[in-house]
């Protein structure tokens, strides 16, 4: 493995120590010209940086509300120090959501405030040098943007404001990040995160057909660029082959056809995530998402439908209609978007689907609520209904579920430790370490009540999991979609499993 | 002594509503240009109210984060806010008979707000993750309220002052009638650093008594399937894009 050590499962989840500069570092690599051109920013140090950052910051200060009175109002209180989970996993106090914000803040009290400008060794302001940039770099990036914090602030701050403008100022004097600009700049050009060009995609997409009919004798379409369907699937490119991910692509499209909802992805906007939002540009995140609007457009659609995917389901849910709307050309009798878990909720609840669970009866499961449908989305009409509708769903699949500690779910939810543009192989250590609280949780409920599988709604903890599942001792597979369970155990009109579970009946009431 | 104790009443008056009210108007003047509750979040703006008054009475989030700091800050809160409520004797002439009833309990606040600032201050110095996060600031805000505090509380119980004289000398600032002012010295200390406070509450982190309404993940309403939600400068970069590339 790597040259770190996976953490250690606490005996009982004591506060951590502290340990001054764990994770110091030079952080992930860093973007090159060519990824940032193409999104507007530099791509290198300009000579005049210091004037550049700090009008830069002065300017999202007036964009932002958020960052304004977050940066004022910040009781140093202490409650969030032992909230995030790349804290618990590292032990650098750096990495508290509070001391991640001072990064920032103490450049702001210098120079955006009285009291900084005149008294700094007072109030903790700090003159800006590279080097406070090269930290902000750091532990900027030693962020997922998950919100845990803000959940337990009195004042309701969210570091992943603070983390998100400090990334676009970052990108504004030449300290993009690698991974994150790369996969922006691919969308832009192919149209996904993957680079996976269209035909590649159709070639998966028929593959897939001609699975499900081998397994279930129904002839389920997976389209691509077809005009005219009722839906537009937007779904992040990683359920076009990577385990699970794939296995949940196989759901929707059964739930959707035995519906009859027609549906088709786009070659174009093959790509429901969106790393505008980890990068903080609204420009970006506007960008990336006017591409769903064209594909509805031009395949003319009725409705909008993701998949599984936390950060895509945020910017989906809560800016999608501010940033690419109105939506006045689609069906409005359905919300804009939906989310195929909203689909697969109302169908079950409508009694449209007809599910075997049995097919499920080895597993026991228990789910992860992931962070940006947790506490930046909802679900159905109410709130709270992200955490019950992914729940009945699992539970109209399987019969066995068990929910891990109430500490680590819901809105308390630990993030996989992989959100945010941290999903990079460069930063393993940290997506290792920061993945600690959620694998004690998981390690309890294996314990105590057989869990056997975790489920998920999200690309990109899906892809985390299967990585740090190994390092803490547990089955890389363990890790599922919940339309995989769906999958299972779903029984199609006309398909082989109708005809063996009623066939089986007529055998049992024979003999 | 008491013209100057006027002069800096008046001047710290001042800077406390000109300094709270700019940063209140520069906060409504800065765009919120996406929804950012943090969820579950109310529908409708009843429900917000409901939250933010849950938040700002009872501290709820820091109830669910940690149950001691909750308890001393917000027994220094709450008894902060009865001891002012107190001091409202001194600026109105009659006193309403709810505000003499009060007085009772209200005697004992003043301790209540000594030890739950005590509490916060044991934490701020004995938890090494709150230590961390402290700059002298920190620590001097506490002091600087606990030493107001025990200066109260030596006028009321140890060495009395002529309260029949500091009211008069209060009613007069409200009427522009410069009145004398006793001069023994806890209420000299008392009333100095009470001026302090005034004057530094816009420049420091007591900001959060505004902050916290104006806090997006909490006073928004969760409705963006719904309503668009357009920040001024976004509507103009959009218009600037459309003209760019006419549809
Ligand atoms: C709307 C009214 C207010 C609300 C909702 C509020 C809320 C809070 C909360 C939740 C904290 C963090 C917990 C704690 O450490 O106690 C806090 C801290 C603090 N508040 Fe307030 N507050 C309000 C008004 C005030 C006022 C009027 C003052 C003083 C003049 C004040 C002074 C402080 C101080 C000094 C701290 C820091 C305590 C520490 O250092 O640990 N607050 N406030
Ligand atoms: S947003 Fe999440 S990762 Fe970032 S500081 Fe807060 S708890 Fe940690
Ligand atoms: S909980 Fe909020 S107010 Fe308290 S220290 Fe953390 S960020 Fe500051």
């Amino acid at each position: 493995m790597a040259d770190f050590e996976t953490p250690k499962f606490r005996e009982y989840p004591v506060v951590p120590q502290i340990k001054e500069g764990e994770m110091a570092g030079d952080g992930p690599f860093v973007s090159r010209a060519e990824f940032d051109t193409d999104l507007g920013y530099p791509g290198e140090l300009p000579e005049d940086w210091k004037e550049k950052t700090l009008d830069k910051m002065g300017d999202l200060l007036g964009r932002y509300r958020s960052l304004q009175v977050f940066m004022d109002s910040c009781i140093k209180c202490g409650a969030c120090t032992d909230k995030c989970h790349y804290f618990i996993g590292t032990n650098d106090p750096k990495n508290m959501p509070v001391s991640r914000q001072d990064l920032m803040r103490k450049v702001y009290r210098r120079y955006f405030t009285f009291a900084g400008k005149y008294f700094p060794k007072l109030v903790g302001a700090v003159d800006l040098t590279e080097d406070v940039l090269d930290e902000w770099y750091n532990y900027y990036h030693q962020c997922s943007e998950c919100r845990r914090c803000s959940v337990f602030c009195p004042m309701g701050i969210d570091t992943a404001e603070v983390t998100m403008a400090a990334r676009e100022i970052l990108a504004n004097v030449g300290k993009a990040q690698k991974y994150s600009n790369q996969i922006i700049q691919k969308v832009y050009k192919i149209g996904n995160n993957l680079g996976l060009p269209g035909p590649a995609l159709e070639g998966i997409l028929e593959d897939l057909e001609e699975e499900v009919e081998e397994d279930t004798g129904v002839p389920v379409k997976y389209n691509m660029d077809k005009e005219g369907c009722d839906a537009l699937l937007m779904t992040p490119s990683a359920d076009f082959f990577a385990e699970p991910h794939i296995d949940g692509l196989i759901g929707y499209g059964k739930v959707l056809h035995e519906l009859g909802i027609t549906w088709t992805v786009s070659s174009e906007a093959s790509e429901a995530a969106n790393f505008g939002l980890f990068i903080g540009s609204y420009d970006n995140i506007q960008r990336v998402s006017m591409r769903i609007r064209e594909a509805a457009i031009k395949l003319k659609v009725k409705r909008i439908i993701f998949g599984e995917c936390g950060h895509a389901w945020r910017v989906a849910y809560s800016f999608l209609n501010t940033l690419a709307g109105p939506f006045d050309f689609l069906d409005q009798n359905y919300p804009i978007p939906q989310h195929i878990l909203e689909v697969t909720y109302g169908a079950l609840q409508e009694g449209k689907l007809r599910m075997n669970k049995e097919e499920n009866d080895h597993l026991t499961m228990t789910f992860h609520d992931s962070c940006n449908i947790a506490r930046a989305s909802r679900m159905g009409d109410y709130p709270g209904g992200q955490f019950d509708i992914p729940r009945a769903v699992i539970q109209a699949a399987c019969n066995n579920f068990v929910d891990m500690d109430s500490d680590t779910i819901k809105d308390a939810t630990f993030c996989c430790g992989g959100g945010g543009g941290l999903l990079t192989d460069d930063l393993m250590e940290l997506r290792i370490k920061g993945a600690l609280p959620r694998m004690e949780a998981l390690k309890q409920v294996t314990e105590e009540s057989g869990v056997t599988n975790i489920a998920a709604i999200c690309a990109i903890c899906k892809s985390q999991f299967t990585k740090t599942l190994p390092y803490y001792g547990f089955e890389m597979d363990a890790i599922m979609s919940v339309h995989q369970l769906v999958s299972e155990a779903i029984v199609m009109t006309g398909s082989e499993q109708e005809k063996d579970l009623d066939g089986t009946d007529e055998e049992e009431a024979e003999s | 002594m008491s013209a100057f104790y006027a002069l800096l009443f008046t001047v710290a008056f001042l800077v406390l509503i000109i300094g709270l009210t700019k940063k209140i108007i520069q906060y409504s003047r800065v765009p919120a240009p996406l929804k950012i509750p943090v969820t579950p979040a109310p529908l409708t703006k009843g429900g917000v109210a409901i939250r933010l008054a849950k938040e700002t009475i009872l501290f709820t989030a820091l109830f669910r984060s940690n149950k001691w700091t909750w308890l001393f800050g917000w027994l220094f809160h709450v008894s902060l806010f009865v001891v002012l409520l107190n001091h409202l004797r001194f600026f109105i002439k009659d006193v309403p008979l709810p505000l003499v009833l009060l007085q009772n309990v209200g005697e004992y606040a003043a301790f209540t707000m000594f030890i739950g600032l005590a509490g916060l201050l044991i934490r701020r110095i004995f938890v090494a993750r709150v230590k961390y996060i402290s700059s002298p600031s920190d620590y001097l805000w506490l002091i600087l309220l606990m030493v107001i505090g025990f200066s109260g509380i030596v006028m009321r119980f140890i060495s009395h002052t002529d309260i029949v004289a500091v009211k008069e000398f209060s009613l007069g600032l409200l009427a522009f009638d410069w009145q004398a002012l006793p001069t023994d010295f806890p209420l000299m200390v008392h009333l100095f650093l009470v001026a302090v406070l005034m004057i530094l509450l816009p420049f420091s982190k007591l900001l959060h008594i505004p902050g916290l309404f104006f806090a997006p993940t909490r006073n928004q309403v969760d409705n963006p399937r719904e309503e668009r939600h357009i920040a001024p400068w976004a509507a103009e970069l959009d218009a600037e894009k459309n003209k760019a590339q006419p549809k």
